[in-house]
């Protein structure tokens, strides 16, 4: 039998501890130990970007990131992102209103990433966009109202 | 494996000697976008896993009168953020930034990418191009290699048990000089280069090509390093006629397979026409400065 490790790491500003397997994913350990299971597991190799969260403020795939690693991380996952039980974020907002999603799975990767992209530049272009988001893969809406629903989460969030 | 174990040492000793105790069953763990991967589908199987990130100087970038190194373990994100790096040598950039999307190149290292080993890899023909130097330590000490002799075929490295790269160390910029890479992908974003072209030449005062390196990912089982298409370079002005031969010993050295992504001739014929434009942008970049 594998001997489990015991790790702590902070979600979302809540102090977690659980056991894991010395190679179980992050996603795996978010979703069945944590029980958050907002960030979803399309692929597990990187390729979907439905489980994007941020490790110490970085965006990436926590399909390829071991849980060990987040020992005495900060991780933020899409659960943290609504400011308050009854209001929305200004992405989640638009995302609804525009139609940004249709089935969802892929919106919680999404809006991570993209809160990451307007941290990082405020004003993105259309193709800024596009790029930022290609590792985030969506099978039903086109994309376009993604971007749009982006461009205006941006506007909004730029007028303050 | 039931009996998977993870380790994070915080010192060279203590990664080398967790790695060369378990020999061919470690595994070292950078950004794991590899690794996680190659565990997901099952084709590796590790005992130990040795994440060498703890390892001090592993992730840092330093500059000393105009030399840079920087940690192996580095994430592509961290090296495109960095100003000076960026800015003296923009074809490893060039390489890094092709590096799958954002989330891969939060965690995805150089170090990683060359020693992954494959043929494809986008960051290594730059660093081949730049000269750049691995700082290997291991159970017999520290030792140098030039990046060109790591990769010996898909998937093999000539690292022996106990080694890793610890940094990497590029040459000073002389003046007029100027890096570049390209590849050749079927889809613009997200894609395993057909063939790859990192190119790194110094011109002098009145244009001539003093030194050119030129190295070609995914047409060989290895990243090669063309010395004949170099020499195609050094003394021209890099007009047509010389760009044409550069293009010739670029094809003569292909030894490509036929994939999906391409086929044999295919890959040889590009490979000329990508070299010339990587050797264009580098030219390019060679006159301003
Ligand atoms: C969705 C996706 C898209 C991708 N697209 C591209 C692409 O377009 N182009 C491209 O080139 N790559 C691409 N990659 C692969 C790329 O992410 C990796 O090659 C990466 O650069 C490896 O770095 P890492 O730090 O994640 O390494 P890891 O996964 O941690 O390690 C990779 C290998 O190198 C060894 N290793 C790591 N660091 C060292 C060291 N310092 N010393 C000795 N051995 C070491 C490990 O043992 C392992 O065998 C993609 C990956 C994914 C998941
Ligand atoms: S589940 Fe992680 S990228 Fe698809
Ligand atoms: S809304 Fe269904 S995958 Fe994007």
């Amino acid at each position: 039998m594998t001997k489990r490790s015991h790790i702590s790491l902070s979600v979302n500003g809540d102090e977690y501890e659980t056991l894991c397997e010395p190679d179980q994913s992050l996603v795996d350990v978010l979703r069945n130990e944590l029980e958050l299971t907002g960030t979803k597991e399309g692929c597990s190799t990187g390729d979907c970007g439905a489980c994007s969260i941020r490790l110490d403020g970085d965006l990436v795939c926590s399909c390829l990131v071991l849980a060990v690693e987040a020992e005495g991380k900060e991780i933020e996952t899409i659960e943290g992102m609504a400011p308050k039980s009854d209001e929305l974020h200004p992405l989640q907002r638009h995302f609804l209103e525009i139609n940004g999603l249709q089935c969802g799975i892929c919106t919680p990767g999404i809006l991570i990433a993209a809160k990451a992209l307007l941290e990082k530049n405020s004003d993105p272009t259309e193709t800024e966009i596009r790029f930022w988001l290609a590792g985030n893969l969506c099978r039903c809406t086109g994309y376009d109202k993604i971007i749009r629903s982006v461009q205006a989460a941006a506007e909004e969030m730029r007028k303050g | 494996m039931d009996d998977v174990r993870y380790e994070a040492p915080e010192s060279p000793d203590a990664a080398i000697s967790l790695l060369a105790e378990a020999g061919s069953s470690a595994r070292v763990f950078a950004g794991g976008t590899d690794v996680m991967v190659q565990i997901h589908a099952e084709l590796i199987d590790p005992g130990v896993i040795v994440d060498i990130k703890k390892v001090p100087g592993i992730m840092d970038i330093s500059e000393s009168d105009g030399a840079y190194t920087f940690g192996a373990a580095t994430p592509g994100m961290v090296l495109m953020a960095h100003e000076g790096l960026s800015s003296t040598w923009p074809g490893i950039i060039d390489g890094v930034a092709l590096i799958g999307s954002i989330q891969v190149k939060g965690r995805a290292s150089i170090g990683g990418n060359v020693c992954n080993g494959s043929p494809a890899a986008d960051s290594t023909p730059t660093m081949i191009a730049a000269n750049a130097v691995c700082n290997i330590v291991g159970p017999n000490g520290e030792r140098t290699a030039p990046v060109e002799d790591i990769v010996t075929g898909p998937g093999k490295t000539s690292l022996v048990d106990g080694e890793f790269i610890l940094s990497f160390s590029l040459p000073k910029r002389p003046a007029h000089s100027g890096d570049a890479y390209l590849r050749l992908t079927p889809r613009t974003e997200m894609d395993i280069a057909v063939v790859g072209a990192g190119v790194n030449i110094t011109l002098d005062d009145d244009g001539t090509c003093t030194a050119a390196r030129i190295s070609l990912g995914a047409v060989a089982p290895t990243p090669l390093l063309v010395a004949e298409a170099a020499d195609a370079l050094i003394g021209t002005k890099v007009d047509d006629a010389a760009l044409t031969k550069m293009g010739e010993a670029c094809s003569a050295a292909c030894n490509p397979i036929s994939d999906k992504r391409g086929t044999k001739e295919y890959r040889i014929k590009t490979a000329a026409v990508i070299a010339r434009r990587a050797v264009e942008i580098a030219l390019e970049r060679a006159r301003e400065n």
